[in-house]
């Protein structure tokens, strides 16, 4: 599985100068990979790009070679799982029933019992297979995240995007998930490409970090002891801050903000 | 598959093993107690909506046969099954009175209540495809503005005597109100195309269109004669009354092929109910679904109000009291909600025959009697949570 970004921009709608460009981007191998930047510097567009729900204005991104402009929503969704930052139903649906969405079965007319299988499988790996019949509006932000990312699980995707899967989670699960990516882009030769703002559990467990910085660039990629340096992080986030070294991997002690 | 690189973490790599059979290496654990007692509650959970949905249809069928038997000529439930028997057999009626009371059954009584079985099964299985589709609790049939469209056409027909393609005069209002309630259904497909397709941009285009057929619809209904005025007003009402035999196959041929299409739809359905980004992301085209469905919608609508006048509350609430008991996936919901709209529709029709007879309360008024205070109490009661 190759993904490939080729001179990539995108600008919304309306808006005169693009939210990313000139992005030169090539996931070939399975790995952990993290995208770090500012608040606003365009890391959803970019993710959102790679499977088709923005469609880049310039350049292309193909997809084990082939175009995704020649290949349908439904194509891409063979090789792509997509965990959006915040979901909520309007009509809450069982856990199960959300998280069996994601399984291709699901468009038939029964839900078999290897369906029901997998998706207790995907549960019990969040841990939230207690939850299994509560209805999905009657969950935490944490827990719906949690069900966010069982759906692309269960996808069975050969990339995985991941856009904040740990931003509603307490510290522990924060952790966990991110070990669980980490360890399912090992095992299961899967690339997973996630947005952290969390500097640290990013270089800990990422294999590549990508950064973005103003305006809607790729400034950055590398392993997290070549990216995460003191001057990268301070220009970046225009914020004072020192980076030690953890069982060889950069961990940033945040100082004061300059300005805001 | 090695395990080098998983994190030392026993508990992490544990669930990374397991998970190994989901991308197709064995699992290690297929059944425990956990995912028995899962597919368990899952299967319960089905079999109570499988048990809704034929409640409401036997119940359906129950009430047709005693509709049957309701009128200002007496017949028994015993007569009727006889007639039906005897009809079903080929039987040649003699004239006289058992003529007369084949006809009563097969020409009067019997289209009213498969017209209120049609409108009911097409308003409600519209009305869980608008919500979903649109994502919002309020969305109904008529949302898109159908109705307006239809009754700016029913009073063109009604109040000036304009007969589109110059029908004859009996079939002008049905003519006129379908093809006026598909405009708004086809600017909003336009315009979504367009511009964005979001639900809000459809919902919100949705009542401008039916703010200016509505203003044309007042302005025409002003000038009008106080005897066309009561006409038009009973065709906004909504009655089971005004059609016969042969527009009961009519409405058929538009109601029952829309809503097995919907049905065919409703796993798309339930992918579109979580947002577009999701759902594309699962390999549904949420613009492209949504017009579909929304042309679907529309026909089937079109075709019951023509017909049937304004009901309202059916296409809004079935659905509702249905996600109650069945839950909100739609691949159930359309059924059971279609099944739920014609019982409610032809026990509203019996009680507004029999509630001040031998005058006859419309069809629109009663399913609002009934079902508002229906609907209050299922929300008090049932404390449900399935609207979020």
């Amino acid at each position: 599985m190759t993904v490939e970004l080729q001179d990539v921009a995108f600008s919304y709608h309306g808006m005169d100068s693009p939210v990313i460009s000139g992005i030169n981007l090539t996931l070939d191998r399975p790995g952990l990979y993290c995208i770090v930047g500012p608040n606003g510097v365009g890391k959803s567009t970019l993710i959102k790009c790679i499977n088709k729900l923005n469609k880049p204005t310039a350049g292309r991104v193909l997809i084990n070679g082939w175009d995704t402009r020649e290949l349908s929503l439904k194509e891409v969704a063979r090789y792509i799982g997509y965990v959006p930052v915040t979901t909520f139903d309007v009509f809450s649906m069982p856990v199960i029933d959300a998280i069996l969405l994601g399984a291709k079965s699901e468009s038939k007319w029964r839900t078999t019992d290897s369906d029901l299988e997998m998706a207790t499988r995907v549960m019990k790996m969040l841990g939230i297979e207690d939850l299994a019949m509560r209805g999905f509006n009657q969950l935490s932000a944490g827990q719906h995240q949690k069900v966010a990312i069982c759906r692309g699980l269960i996808q069975k995707p050969k990339m995985l995007i991941l856009d904040e899967p740990t931003a509603n989670l307490d510290v522990k699960h924060q952790v966990y998930v991110t070990e669980l990516l980490r360890g399912l882009a090992e095992t299961s030769g899967v690339i997973v490409l996630m947005i952290s703002h969390d500097l640290n559990v990013a270089a800990k467990y990422a294999h590549e970090i990508i950064v973005m910085s103003p305006p809607g660039v790729i400034s950055k990629v590398g392993p997290p002891e070549e990216v995460i340096t003191e001057e990268l992080i301070s220009d970046l986030y225009d914020i004072e801050c020192k980076v030690t070294l953890d069982e060889g991997r950069p961990h940033v002690v945040l100082g004061s903000a300059r300005s805001i | 598959m090695s395990e080098e690189g998983i994190p030392d973490d026993p508990l992490i790599k544990d669930v990374v093993r397991k998970s190994l059979g989901i991308w197709g290496a064995p699992a290690e654990d297929n059944r425990d107690d956990t995912t028995n007692s899962i597919v368990d509650k899952y299967k319960k959970y089905v079999h109570r909506k499988w048990v809704f949905i034929v409640v409401c249809i036997v119940a359906t069928v129950a009430v047709l046969l005693l509709a049957l038997t309701v009128g200002d000529y007496p017949l028994t439930v015993g007569r009727c099954y006889e007639i039906i028997l005897q009809q079903i057999t080929g039987y040649q009626f003699p004239q006289g009175r058992e003529s007369l009371e084949a006809s009563i059954i097969f020409d009067i009584r019997l289209p009213r209540v498969y017209l209120g079985i049609l409108a009911g099964i097409g308003l409600a299985a519209a009305g869980v495809a608008m919500q979903s589709t649109l994502m919002n609790p309020l969305a109904d049939p008529y949302t898109t503005g159908v109705s307006s469209g239809a009754s700016f056409g029913a009073t063109i027909g009604i109040v000036l005597g304009i007969s589109i393609f110059g029908v004859p005069a009996q079939y002008t209002t049905v003519i006129n109100a379908f093809v006026f309630s598909l405009i708004p259904m086809l600017v909003i497909i336009v315009l979504s195309k367009l511009r964005n397709g979001s639900p809000t941009t459809m919902i919100m285009a949705g009542i401008a269109i039916m703010y200016i057929f509505n203003a044309f619809t007042t302005l025409i209904s002003l000038m009008a004669e106080p005897e066309k005025l009561q006409q038009l007003y009973r065709w906004t009402v909504g009655s089971l009354a005004m059609a016969g035999p042969s527009d009961v196959v009519v409405m058929a041929v538009f109601v029952i092929p829309g809503v097995i299409a919907l049905q065919f739809l409703t796993s798309k359905l339930n992918i579109l109910s979580t947002g577009d980004d999701t759902a594309k992301s699962l390999g549904v085209d949420a613009d492209r679904m949504r017009r579909i469905i929304l042309l679907i919608v529309a026909l089937i609508a079109a075709a019951v109000v023509s017909f049937t006048g304004l009901i309202g509350f059916v296409g809004l609430v079935a659905p509702h009291i249905v996600r109650i008991f069945v839950g909100p996936d739609n691949r159930f919901l359309l059924p059971a909600s279609a099944a739920f709209g014609a019982l409610l529709l032809v026990v509203a029709d019996l009680i507004g025959r029999v509630i001040i007879a031998p005058a006859q309360l419309e069809v629109g008024v009663v399913t609002a009697f009934m079902g508002g205070p229906l609907f209050l109490w299922l929300i008090v009661r049932k404390n449900s949570k399935v609207w979020g």
